[in-house]
């Protein structure tokens, strides 16, 4: 039988034609160091995309490869760079000289970035936190205030819920309707999908629904908060996904090096973006040797859970 | 006989020894990976490690980790929760130590990371992750530096990492571990505890952008053991975050 013509069922380079427009805020890069979405990052700067808020704690060179693309107008996040190499050379030269485009930055730490997604997640407009009194990055903040404690404690901060537009999660498996298995650290994956007004769900696999009732506590997503559900194997690498890819150290290495001149990235970009139409096409460009070093194959499966009635 | 082991190996070996046995600890990114893991090898194997990403685990890892979010860091973990699970805990005080890293110092133990003007031009520097977080809530954090004049300042340009302040509701910098020594910050001033084998107070005072107290007695760093520095090799097997040209930097 065809699916129904609802279905959430899209490719990629659809999802983001649909769901990611020109100004729009996007939270990714959400379970911090894992499961990034780097396929849809690539797709984003095919599709040219401009003017984007980029929202996330830590960000793994993803929003180093966007910002140095011009498709960022301003990022909203904890850390941006590249974790094992330091400063993430696009972001510098953007907040720094203004090349290619000026970038506006909202500094957070990991917490209050968490908190502000929390919120919007809860429905709330702020939640009150201790982090960060002493610090500036909480002076002048435009989403983070001094409040008072109703009850009478010490003075608290306000940090303010922030709703994302859109939120893309890199999940190992889901079914048709976006009911998302998610499994490793979850970062601020859940905050992010259930505060952004729409979520596209990227896995490793689409399974049939039973799979997906056969484990509910794993479902870290509902579907009815998913608007796409895309099928894309190995779509995180060079991140590491849990069971299913190793992390690929030397492509992160690779990018620090080559982004440290804005020639050397746009090498990179013609290379490993431009001249490459979708996500197959990069595995097929870092070879088999490369996938199968990195796939996992081995199992180290969860004991399994009775939930007879 | 003591081995020979590279400045960053002593390192990971002070911050392993700042673990208590039976400590929960906010276990930070690069040299804090492995000094958790050895600390619970060795003299704390009671030890309980949060990650700022969520992981929780009470054992080190089995295979080597470039970031905590690598695949062996979660095989064998006892939870894998969310960021705002584990900072939850962290602000409600479950934390005993919580380790953090920065690119500036000032005497009161802030740390800058998000941008400097130091050396004439502005630079963009990543900026606070769990880091600031760590600093506010952590029952006291152990800070890692390079040990560097320009590093080393009277007034650090932006306070992304709190240190002592009046006020402060809990914690602060109680250890600052660099390449050329361990310091006590514990009562908002830094003080020499030891300084590393060959490493002279002069070399220190000369190093710091700031009044120091180095006395000209204080004691060398107790070198790796032969059973830490078979931990670290065993952890690191290439050396990438403890050679003395590890790409780790």
């Amino acid at each position: 039988m065809d699916p129904p013509l609802t279905s959430k069922r899209r490719s990629l380079a659809e999802a983001i034609r649909e769901q990611v427009h020109d100004g729009d805020a996007v939270a990714l890069g959400l379970a911090l160091e894992s499961g990034i979405p780097f396929a849809a990052v690539h797709e984003i700067i095919r599709q040219r995309r401009k003017d984007l808020t980029l929202i996330g704690p830590i960000s793994d060179m993803a929003f180093d490869q966007l910002i140095a693309a011009g498709t960022v107008a301003k990022v909203i996040a904890a850390w941006v760079g590249n974790v094992a190499g330091g400063s993430g050379y696009g972001f510098r030269r953007a907040y720094e000289q203004g090349q290619p485009r000026r970038i506006v930055m909202e500094d957070h730490s990991n917490f209050t970035i968490g908190l502000a997604l929390k919120a919007a997640a809860m429905g709330l407009p702020y939640l009150p936190t201790f982090t960060g009194i002493g610090g500036d990055i909480v002076r002048g903040h435009p989403r983070i205030r001094p409040i008072e404690d109703p009850f009478g404690g010490p003075g608290l901060l306000a940090v303010g819920a922030l709703k994302p537009d859109v939120a893309i999660v890199h999940v190992q498996r889901a079914d048709a309707s976006g009911n998302a298995h998610l499994w490793g650290n979850l970062g601020l994956t859940v905050e992010a999908a259930y505060a952004a007004r729409r979520t596209i769900v990227v896995c490793e696999e689409i399974v049939p629904d039973d799979v997906i009732r056969s484990d509910p506590n794993r479902t870290m997503i509902p579907g009815f908060l998913v608007t796409a559900v895309v099928e894309e194997p190995g779509g995180a690498l060079p991140s590491s996904v849990q069971g299913y890819w190793r992390r690929d150290f030397e492509t992160f290495l690779r990018y620090h090096q080559l982004s440290k001149t804005a020639p050397g990235y746009q090498s990179w970009l013609k290379e490993w973006v431009l001249d490459l139409p979708d996500r197959p096409a990069y595995l097929r460009h870092i070879g088999d040797a490369a996938v199968q070093r990195l796939r996992v194959s081995d199992r180290r499966l969860a004991a399994a859970a009775n939930f007879a009635p | 006989m003591i081995a020979s082991y590279t400045r960053k190996e002593l390192m990971v070996v002070a911050a392993a020894r700042e673990i208590r046995d039976g400590e929960v600890v906010f276990v930070g990114m690069r040299l804090p990976l492995l000094g958790f893991g050895l600390a619970k090898a060795t003299h704390a194997p009671t030890a309980v490690g949060l990650f700022e990403n969520g992981v929780i685990r009470d054992r080190p890892a089995e295979a080597f980790i470039y970031t905590m979010g690598d695949p062996p860091n979660i095989v064998g973990a006892i939870a894998c929760l969310g960021l705002n699970d584990v900072m939850s805990l962290l602000q409600q005080g479950r934390v005993d130590v919580g380790f953090i890293g920065g690119a500036e110092i000032d005497p009161y133990g802030n740390l800058n990371t998000t941008r400097t003007s130091g050396s004439g031009s502005m630079v963009r520097l990543p900026g606070s992750g769990g880091g600031g977080d760590i600093a506010s809530l952590a029952g006291r954090t152990v800070l890692i530096m390079e040990h560097e004049p320009r590093r080393f300042r009277e007034r650090v340009d932006y306070i992304t990492s709190p240190g002592h302040f009046p006020g402060r509701r809990r914690g602060g910098p109680a250890t600052l571990i660099t390449t050329l020594g361990v310091f006590d910050l514990s009562r908002g001033q830094v003080r020499a505890v030891t300084l590393h084998p060959g490493v002279t107070p002069v070399q220190v005072r000369d190093a710091t952008g700031f009044a120091i107290t180095v006395d000209d007695s204080v004691p060398a760093t107790t070198p790796p053991s032969t059973d830490e520095l078979a931990y670290i090799r065993h952890a690191d097997p290439e050396g990438f975050w403890t050679s003395e040209r590890g790409k780790g930097e």
